[in-house]
């Protein structure tokens, strides 16, 4: 399967700081990629080098098999982008708008922009300055779908939307994910949302891509370890895919990707009095592992799309 | 046949939902040669990812729950015991011992639980063999 979108090395400075650094990414065509991280971890800035709103200091990025940094006028029209916070002229009607953006592709499916514009119900004649945060989101999926793109990149598109405009904002995505061979790249920071769209996830921590795994393989591998003590405890040694660990009353509290026998051992060796082992949701396992200290977070990844024979083969 | 799926369960999606398909056929809500929904409508009204319920799907029919045929969809298979008599006994065994720990501990009687499995083996859906 070919990548819709490959970097090598991408890498952007702001000042001294590296806010995305040596950033090697894959999203397989035809896949839901979840992107995250939390605040000024790198996510909107990598987005804007994807589509050559910002210039890499050095590295390379290449969608649909172009480099972004010479994409022919063709290639992006097969590409669509929804910006954060969904830009538009406000002082256009949603019908002036739709013609206004039709005018800059060679192909546009009509037909979708009215069933979208419709299961929103979207006033045509309405001004986009009256719209509400929600209908301006649900305005841009629909430009950004009208043109029967390849590949969607979305950044935060459900930010500061409303729970029930979200979801309807989910159930469009889903219907345009059912269009075969289409590629989705998405920022988001409400981890429910990505774990019912996205395939595969990827976290950035600090401009570096510390997780890149289908969704469920991070789920299923990050685990909290609580080891109880009746004293206080020792301090944990270490050992592979460990996270972090901190003391909590007479308990260790590990939080370790990939536990297996070799961090069981670990943790026996200290000789608790008993040892839980303890999965979390999605949610949880973001806030772990993204809280840690950052430089010694384990790196996760994984070419691997079976999970079942993940354990076998633990995290790297 | 109505499911449903939690984001902010411990369980992925996946497994949620393969769960709740295999205990409807268990319990005769779902029947043999009942057609499941499509892919498309079930990850539209779940609002899940079609990758997913494709998934679950091949999962189950890997495990002999469902069956798919090429074109028409996904239905539930006749049920089959591909295990030997011996196999099945000791497995039921080794799931009655953790069941009968549990109940110990809940601090019953051996014929109050007798009585309760008794009850509840009324609402699943048996094989005659």
């Amino acid at each position: 399967m070919s990548d819709a979108i490959f970097t090598q090395r991408l890498t952007k400075y702001y000042g001294r700081r590296a806010v995305v650094d040596s950033l090697d990414l894959r999203v397989p065509q035809g896949s839901v990629y979840g992107f995250l991280g939390r605040n000024g971890a790198g996510k909107s800035t990598t987005i804007k080098m994807l589509t050559g709103m910002v210039r890499p200091d050095s590295g390379k990025a290449f969608v649909l098999g172009e480099d972004v940094a010479g994409l022919a006028p063709a290639a992006r029209a097969r590409i669509a982008y929804l910006a954060e916070g969904h830009p538009l002229y406000r002082w256009m009607t949603v019908g002036e708008m739709a013609r206004f953006a039709r005018a800059f592709y060679p192909t546009w499916n009509d037909q979708l922009l009215e069933q979208i514009l419709d299961h929103f119900a979207l006033p045509r004649r309405g001004k986009i300055r009256r719209l509400s945060n929600g209908q301006r989101a649900q305005l841009s999926l629909a430009l950004a779908v009208a043109p029967d793109p390849e590949l969607l990149i979305l950044d935060d598109p459900t930010l500061g939307l409303d729970t029930v405009v979200r979801r309807e904002f989910l159930e469009s995505l889903i219907q345009v994910i059912q269009r075969r061979g289409r590629t989705i790249l998405f920022s988001s920071h409400i981890l429910g949302d990505v774990e019912r769209v996205a395939d595969r996830i990827g976290i950035l921590v600090d401009g570096v891509l510390r997780v890149d795994c289908p969704t469920d393989a991070f789920k299923e591998s990050v685990r909290k370890i609580v080891l109880q003590f009746g004293r206080t405890p020792p301090a944990f040694p270490g050992c592979r895919g460990l996270v972090s660990s901190r003391q909590a009353g007479a308990n260790l509290e590990l939080i370790v990707v990939g536990y297996g026998d070799e961090q069981r051992q670990a943790c026996e060796a200290l000789e608790p009095r008993a040892i839980d082992v303890i999965e979390l949701n999605l949610e949880d396992a973001f806030i772990e592992y993204t809280r840690g200290p950052r430089r010694s977070l384990p790196i996760f990844a994984t070419e691997n799309r079976d999970v079942e024979s993940l354990g076998a083969q633990g995290a790297a | 046949m109505e499911f449903s799926v939690d984001p902010s369960s411990r369980l992925p999606i996946y497994r949620q939902l393969g769960e709740q398909i295999r205990e409807a056929v268990a319990r005769g809500r779902l029947r043999p040669g009942e057609q499941l929904p499509s892919v498309r409508d079930l990850s539209r009204t779940l609002v899940v990812n079609p990758n997913t319920i494709a998934r679950v799907y091949t999962e189950l029919e890997r495990e002999g729950v469902l069956h798919t045929r090429q074109g028409l969809g996904a239905f539930v298979a006749e049920p089959k015991a591909e295990l030997t008599k011996r196999a099945r006994k000791e497995r039921l065994e080794e799931l009655l011992d953790r069941f009968l720990t549990e109940a110990v501990y809940l601090g019953l009687s051996a014929e109050e639980v007798v009585a309760a499995v008794a009850e509840r083996a009324g609402q699943f859906q048996w094989s005659h063999v």
